[in-house]
């Protein structure tokens, strides 16, 4: 069986966005604006935490990424003053400070996910284009399908062309968190994060190998691969 | 040397002694007043006793042989050394017979008990002045002595006086004060020279443990208080401090080691890294070719932030944590992910991992911390033994009576060695047999701080063969 290995780069995103970035490091905005720029997606940038928060409150933006340290406003302060004002862009928040708590206040006030700097571009990425409020949620639905692979979150079933796939239950919520974001790249992090709801930066390759194993099972006696390694950054489940 | 006893005027122990030199002398003398008016009281309640026997016996012979038995008797008992007072005085006050040369007036015209004591002249006193002095001696009563008498009159009016002197009791009172004062005298002498000395010395030995410190803080570390080996409180301070020194020491050598560690393990991934661009950019290469050294920089750079993170996390976790990230964590559940996630990998590399775990044991932590100690240990244990034969790690969970034991053992070569052991778990430690494989030699000092965050700790302990590496937590004391 053949491994599928994409290119960042050949990825076909999911259409643009219009990103938010509220970030005082100049160098680092104009960086992250020109990287999401290349991936197909508008960014603005906000150099301190008041002119964010006011671009935010009038901007019709998909996700934003906000600094914790900010001048003149501090991005939790932030967040949380737009979600009194019943605004619900999803957050990303960056954070020099990365500890377990940092990142559980970072939540409770108000944010969706959380990155400790310094951080991949791919991961962020990757976070970002998971978070699109845009992006079909898939929360609702009972049954995954992509291609002929079918995920059936009542009954715990997989099936793939008609064929029974019998899964462990941490290889069926691995699969179920490919499947709810199919055609998006999901990093090592985010797999250990919402699957095995650690935080932590695995040393080795734990994850890879869940994955393969995972591979072995839906891929096997199958033509088409649907489980695709995309290279530097994580995986992504597509069928053609 | 009036700087010096200023000095020492301003010491508790100096403070301490006068206040209690003076509590001291108050007692003293309230003791000494209470006691010589007591006893002053008794001999005068003896003397009155005897006085009216006396006179008893007067009036018996009185009424045998009247008047001239009565003087009589008075004469023979005058006569006696030692003798009491006696006085016959006819109703004018003139004396007739007796041992009384001369008193005031005042005492003969009254009758009972003399309501203070009185003075008078006895038969033989002060002569030199009586030769000088025509007037009566009783007119000057400052002269002479001083006693106490009954005095009675006759049916024929006739004055009967039977006195005592009292000389012997105001004697004894004047000795107890005398004493009093050489008492007091020697107490505060005594107490002024203890104060000097004892001010002194203590005085002496805080200004020896300033100049200690003082050398300490001008930069000898190695410096430590004076101790005299006396054991007082000084003694004590001192071995307190000492200990506080060793720690702070202990500390400042422990971060010294580290900065070293540092700088030379992350000197040599800088170092590839800059050659790793230095030979990318040097001469032709090919796009693909570019790109690949790109990527190897990045990874390189990915191992050193690694690193950054991990040695950030320790040191955090060495700080303490906030208390609030501990809640209950069910170990049992924490193992069961942790093998979990490790079982792929460990079967992927010829290692049986297996968990024996039943129920739930809740400690007080932190499930992140916890976690993630616990999968270095793992990651540790699958890495050492993968090339043993039979290869196997387990994974066990015991609650005993205080502890909590969560030990994982490997049958891996183990680390033979003692000191070995010890410093394994140091951070930047990576024995000799473990060079060759990845990895930062920080996973067993962040699974170390971990247990020291949750008041715990980590033992490494051969398991011939093997090593086990146990994460003891104390177990929470009940009702607390």
């Amino acid at each position: 069986m053949k491994i599928s290995t994409i290119e960042p780069s050949e990825i076909a995103y999911s259409g643009s966005m219009k990103i938010l970035i509220v970030e005082d490091d100049r160098e680092a905005a104009e960086y992250l604006e020109k990287a999401f720029a290349e991936a197909g997606h508008t960014a603005h940038v906000a150099g301190d935490g008041e002119t964010g928060f006011a671009l935010a409150d009038s901007g019709d933006y998909d996700v934003m990424i906000v600094d914790r340290m900010l001048p003149r406003r501090d991005g939790l302060s932030l967040i949380a003053g737009l979600r009194s004002r019943g605004n619900r862009t999803p957050v990303l928040i960056l954070s020099a400070l990365g500890e377990v708590d940092d990142r559980v206040t970072g939540l409770r006030a108000g944010g969706d996910d959380y990155l400790t700097k310094p951080y991949a571009f791919s991961e962020l990425l990757a976070r970002v284009e998971v978070l699109n409020r845009r992006a079909t949620s898939r929360e609702a639905e009972t049954v995954y399908r992509a291609g002929d692979l079918e995920l059936d979150r009542l009954s715990h079933t997989v099936r793939r062309a008609s064929r029974d796939i019998i899964l462990q239950p941490r290889e069926f919520r691995l699969l179920e968190y490919l499947m709810r974001h199919a055609g998006q790249v999901v990093t090592r992090t985010m797999l250990l994060e919402n699957v095995w709801d650690y935080h932590f930066d695995p040393q080795t390759n734990v994850i890879d190998v869940h994955v393969s194993r995972l591979r072995g099972k839906i891929e096997k006696g199958f033509d088409k691969p649907i489980l695709h390694t995309v290279r530097g950054a994580g995986y992504m489940l597509k069928a053609d | 040397m009036a700087l010096r006893l200023s000095a020492i005027m301003k010491t508790t122990a100096a403070r301490l002694s006068a206040l209690y030199l003076l509590l001291f002398t108050l007692c003293a003398v309230l003791l000494v007043f209470y006691m010589t008016s007591l006893s002053f009281d008794m001999l005068k309640a003896q003397t009155m006793e005897t006085i009216n026997e006396e006179m008893q016996g007067l009036g018996s012979a009185y009424q045998r042989g009247g008047l001239p038995l009565l003087v009589r008797t008075i004469e023979r008992r005058s006569r006696q050394p030692g003798a009491n007072l006696y006085l016959i005085a006819d109703p004018a006050g003139r004396v007739l017979s007796g041992n009384v040369e001369g008193l005031d007036p005042t005492v003969l015209a009254m009758e009972g008990w003399t309501e203070r004591p009185f003075r008078y002249l006895r038969y033989g006193d002060a002569s030199s002045e009586r030769r000088d002095s025509s007037n009566s001696d009783a007119t000057r009563p400052e002269v002479g002595h001083e006693a106490i008498a009954l005095v009675l009159r006759l049916p024929n009016q006739m004055i009967v006086l039977v006195g005592r002197d009292l000389g012997e009791p105001e004697r004894f009172r004047a000795v107890v004060r005398r004493a009093l004062v050489a008492a007091l005298g020697t107490m505060g002498l005594g107490a002024l020279l203890i104060w000097y000395f004892v001010g002194r010395r203590a005085l002496k030995h805080i200004d020896k443990v300033s100049e200690a410190s003082r050398r300490i803080m001008g930069g000898d570390l190695s410096g430590r208080l004076p101790v005299t080996g006396a054991g007082d409180e000084f003694d004590r301070l001192s071995e307190n401090l000492n200990t506080m020194l060793a720690r702070i020491a202990e500390l400042n050598e422990g971060l010294k080691q580290v900065s070293d560690n540092i700088a030379h393990d992350l000197k040599t991934p800088l170092s590839r890294l800059k050659n790793r661009a230095e030979a990318a950019l040097s001469g032709k290469r090919t796009p693909a070719e570019y790109r690949a050294a790109l990527e190897g920089t990045i990874a390189e750079s990915d191992q050193l932030i690694r690193t950054f993170n991990a040695i950030l996390m320790i040191s955090r976790l060495e700080a303490g944590y906030s208390a609030e990230s501990l809640s209950k964590v069910d170990l049992a559940e924490t193992v069961r992910d942790v093998v979990e996630l490790y079982e792929a990998v460990a079967e992927e590399v010829g290692v049986g991992l297996e968990s024996v775990v039943a129920g739930s044991v809740i400690v007080d932590g932190n499930r992140e911390l916890i976690g993630q100690a616990l999968s270095n240990i793992v990651d540790n244990a699958i890495k050492y033994s993968a090339e043993t034969d039979n290869a196997s790690v387990r994974v066990t969970l015991e609650a005993s009576g205080t502890d909590v034991r969560l030990t994982v053992t490997d049958n891996g070569p183990g680390i033979p060695d003692d000191a070995d052991r010890q410093r394994a778990t140091e951070r930047f430690v990576r024995l000799e047999k473990s060079r060759s494989q990845p990895g930062s030699g920080l996973g067993l000092s962040l699974a170390k701080a971990v247990m020291k965050l949750h008041g715990g700790r980590l033992d490494l302990v051969p398991a011939n063969p093997g090593l086990s590496v146990v994460m003891v937590f104390r177990k929470k004391e009940a009702g607390a």
